[in-house]
């Protein structure tokens, strides 16, 4: 018969209950914000009691406002810089087979080759066998170990090139360290709560909440911030002109028509620099005050004592923004940096400097910014549709049910706060059509309630009483709830793991609806129908 | 006094015209997949890559206007279209304008937004750009391969489910009316060129989800009757079964849409395309679930002996109880 056992009528009821307690916090928004914010920051919190969870529903970019970036970094760069350091090992052991050898010279290579042109090609395998002398091991895909660099040759060059397994290690070391120069960019622009987290082998996810402009953030994260000294060898005005081995042509940033012949080894670079603040010349102008570190500080006092009265280059981004003339030593282990900059520019090469550089550059695949105002009024918007639609729907259920309809009605506003309690609990974000997830869900949340006073009502066709009629209704009806829900949060588990951003959010409150709509229509409405049929004894039942 | 769509008891003839709702489906989807070759469908920035900029002044829009100031910035195709929207304020006017993917790189680059910034804010001054996507032509072509996946896996695993749950004669007739439903929905974008971005993909799948939902309540009933009327012949099986369920049908089928609709008339106009796909997809949904699904059924036949309770059995869900 009708009847719920004294356990687990509190179960249900214990479960509705905690479930609201964790969406409370949703309902005093700011004010748990601040409480938050100031427990993070480590003051002493106010205007929230302690005892309540104070777990809140993130919003989404497109409600709050803000910036998401999808980067990639360009990890073949590395494979080619990596390549190159090992020229002086090579020609080291070639050297010392000069003998059978012959002579040796280093070739322009493709990307991530180092090529090696040898005197006598007959001799190539032995040129080869001490080349592979050189390799070290490194653990491989499958768990074993094989060598960290690849020899082969054609003709009389010799080619170098990282193995697979290095590669990937390679990819490993430059995403960890990309992940870490851009969080140290995000930070030292002072915004809250950033998103940087990697996705698949090479992007970079960067979501910056309450930021008005794209730009700016681009700006700062997608400057490689590659600062070198370089020693200058000439000056022409020929891009196409020949370097020489070992040098390389770079352009000045001042005068596009002019370039400098540098050194390709640089002196010092700006990963031995421990300070970088914006400041301003004699003249004024704006700049950017530097200190070395120890080593860098050595380094660069050695070759400034060395060379004075020659110029000597500082390059950014493979652009040389000043190339000053060295007065006097400079031993101190700090300088200044002069360009064309303005303060905004200066104050940004300073963050960068500080931050340290990205070590491949980054290419940006994906760009959104919504303004907070916009979000604003995605909330405003979505909230009214949502009482709207929301009361809407109660009336037409208490319309067509009469009591039982009243029931629906309690379990569903019961359902709401069991999403966002959950929706809390688990730190979900709730994007816009996340909300219209949770429209779509107050318009099916009924679903399982209709199928069973429907079944109710048929059943009382064949009268079996009252409290038989509930009884069947339920039993039966379960199946056709069931199988309709398990279809339909197959799909949302589907949108869930393949969807991207916004989508993901609407898979979320859509699934998570599911699961509370369920619950409350065969638990909820049916301990509200059996108290009530305890309490009324109704002879007769209009459903 | 209760509120009653559908009456106490109806024995409405679903199948007397069968011929005719099959046709009508028949027509609807190759009007769709026609419309869809030849018009092709109104591809969003997730789709097709490029940036949308959306542009807000306190004065109105003047679509030429805009047209002119953008266009020496050389950014090959741009499309301007005012948005209007019942919350906006009186003095609120929008703009939405798109610009195609540029050439040899991938998300646009800061100075060619501050451009056009700055070009419209020569038209338009004090015109504000409350967002600004941009999507590079390499992740869009991914987004559309994990979506067109997306769909194709959403249907692969419910034409399992079904079959392990029911037969796979059932499989099949809900699969038919789920690509019935999709190629609807594509055709009804694709004809209207609304915008289609990958929101629109999440509003297919909820379709997938909701029709099919329709389709398993009325083919939970059809399971039920057909092992209670083992002599019935099957047309009236699924007569029975539909006219019995078709006030739930109904009544879900309205819950639904008044939310939704509320959503469409007050929820913005960002999500609109969003409500507008689920909308269609809830009418077409209910309607196939009678028609196209019930119809292949009974085209297809159903074993008739359910006497042997199999592990598939409906309700092996019912001893659970509250």
């Amino acid at each position: 018969m009708l009847q719920i056992e004294g356990w687990k009528r509190v179960l249900i009821w214990a479960t509705c209950v905690i479930g609201l307690i964790f969406a409370l916090p949703n309902g005093f928004y700011s004010k748990v914000e601040t409480y938050n914010d100031s427990k993070v920051a480590g003051l002493d919190a106010m205007g929230w009691p302690s005892f309540l969870p104070s777990g809140l529903v993130n919003l989404g970019l497109d409600l709050r406002g803000g910036a998401h970036l999808l980067g990639e970094i360009k990890l073949a760069e590395v494979y080619t810089t990596r390549i190159e350091a090992f020229w002086p090992e090579v020609r080291n052991v070639l050297r010392e087979e000069r003998a059978t050898i012959g002579a040796i010279r280093q070739q322009d290579g493709g990307e991530g080759e180092l090529r090696v042109r040898i005197g006598n090609s007959d001799a190539m395998d032995s040129a080869m066998e001490a080349v592979r002398s050189l390799a070290r091991p490194v653990t491989s895909l499958t768990g074993g170990l094989t060598d960290n660099i690849v020899v082969s040759a054609i003709g009389d060059q010799l080619i170098v090139m990282l193995s697979e397994a290095e590669k990937l290690a390679t990819d490993d070391r430059t995403m960890a360290q990309s992940l870490e120069i851009i969080r140290r960019r995000v930070d030292e622009a002072g915004t809250r709560e950033p998103t940087i987290q990697r996705q698949g082998i090479d992007r970079i996810l960067i979501q910056v909440p309450g930021l008005g402009s794209a730009q700016e953030l681009k700006d700062l994260i997608g400057t490689p911030a590659l600062l070198t000294f370089q020693t200058v060898v000439g000056q022409t005005g020929n891009p196409n002109g020949s370097a020489g081995i070992g040098n390389e042509l770079v352009q000045s940033a001042e005068n596009q028509s002019l370039y400098y012949i540098l050194e390709r080894n640089p002196v010092v670079t700006g990963e031995e620099l421990t300070d970088a603040q914006p400041a301003f010349d004699q003249n004024g102008r704006p700049a950017v005050n530097f200190r070395f570190s120890t080593t860098g500080a050595r380094k660069f006092g050695q070759y400034t004592t060395d060379h004075i009265g020659e110029p000597f280059a500082i390059v950014l981004d493979n652009q040389v923004i000043s190339a000053p003339v060295i007065q006097s030593a400079i031993t101190g282990g700090s300088g200044i940096i002069t360009g064309n900059f303005d303060v905004v520019e200066s104050t940004r090469l300073s963050t960068l400097l500080r931050a340290g550089s990205l070590p491949a550059s980054l290419e940006f695949l994906e760009e959104r910014t919504v303004g907070p105002e916009l979000g604003q009024d995605s909330i405003d918007a979505g909230k009214i549709a949502c009482i709207i639609g929301f009361a809407a729907v109660l009336i037409f259920m208490a319309m067509s049910y009469g009591t039982f309809g009243i029931f629906a009605n309690i379990a569903l506003i019961i359902n709401i706060g069991l999403i966002f309690g959950l929706l809390s609990m688990i730190g979900a974000t709730l994007t816009l059509p996340g909300i219209a997830g949770i429209v779509l869900t107050i318009g099916m949340a009924v679903d399982a309630n209709v199928l069973i006073f429907e079944r109710i009502r048929e059943e009382l066709k064949t009268a079996k009483g009252p409290a038989r009629a509930i009884e069947l209704g339920y039993e039966k009806a379960l199946s056709a709830i069931i199988d309709a829900n398990i279809t339909t949060f197959l799909t949302a588990s589907i949108l869930f793991v393949m969807g991207a951003g916004p989508v993901k959010g609407f898979a979320i409150t859509l699934g998570l609806g599911i699961i509370t709509s369920v619950f409350t229509a065969i638990f909820v409405t049916r301990i509200m129908v059996v108290i009530w049929f305890e309490w009324r004894k109704p002879k007769t039942l209009e459903v | 006094m209760r509120l009653r769509l559908v009456r106490k008891h109806t024995t409405v003839d679903f199948f007397k015209s069968w011929k005719i709702w099959i046709g009508i489906s028949a027509v609807l989807v190759v009007l769709s997949i026609v419309s869809t070759l030849t018009m092709g469908l109104n591809f969003g920035i997730d789709f097709k890559g490029g940036t949308t900029i959306r542009a807000e002044s306190s004065t109105a829009v003047d679509i030429a206007d805009y047209r002119a100031a953008l266009e020496p910035l050389g950014l090959g195709d741009i499309s301007i279209a005012e948005v209007f929207d019942p919350s906006f304020r009186d003095d609120q006017y929008v703009a939405q304008i798109r610009i195609q993917a540029q050439e040899g790189q991938e998300s646009i680059a800061s100075d060619i937004v501050l451009r056009v910034e700055a070009a419209l804010q020569g038209v338009a001054p004090g015109i504000s750009f409350p967002s600004v996507e941009s999507v590079g032509p390499k992740v869009s072509g991914e987004l559309i391969q994990s979506a067109a996946l997306a769909v194709v896996i959403a249907i692969t695993v419910v034409l399992i489910y079904i079959w392990l749950r029911f037969e796979w004669q059932f499989a099949i007739g809900a699969v038919g009316a789920l690509v019935h439903d999709i190629i609807l929905t594509i055709g009804v974008f694709s004809a209207l060129q609304i915008k289609f971005d990958l929101a629109i993909i999440a509003a297919l799948l909820t379709i997938v989800g909701y029709s099919l939902n329709d389709t398993v309540v009325v083919f939970d009933r059809v399971r039920e009757n057909l092992r209670r009327y083992k002599k019935k012949d099957l047309t009236e099986v699924l007569n029975l079964s539909i006219n019995e369920t078709l006030s739930r049908t109904v009544m879900t089928s309205v819950t639904t849409l008044l939310a939704l609709v509320s959503l469409f008339i007050l929820g913005g106009d960002v999500i609109r395309g969003f409500v507008f796909a689920m909308i269609w997809g809830v009418l077409v949904g209910t309607y196939s679930s009678v028609f196209v699904a019930s119809s292949t059924l009974l085209r297809l036949g159903v074993k008739r002996d359910w006497s042997k309770p199999s592990n598939t059995d409906g309700n092996q869900f019912a001893n659970i109880d509250a």
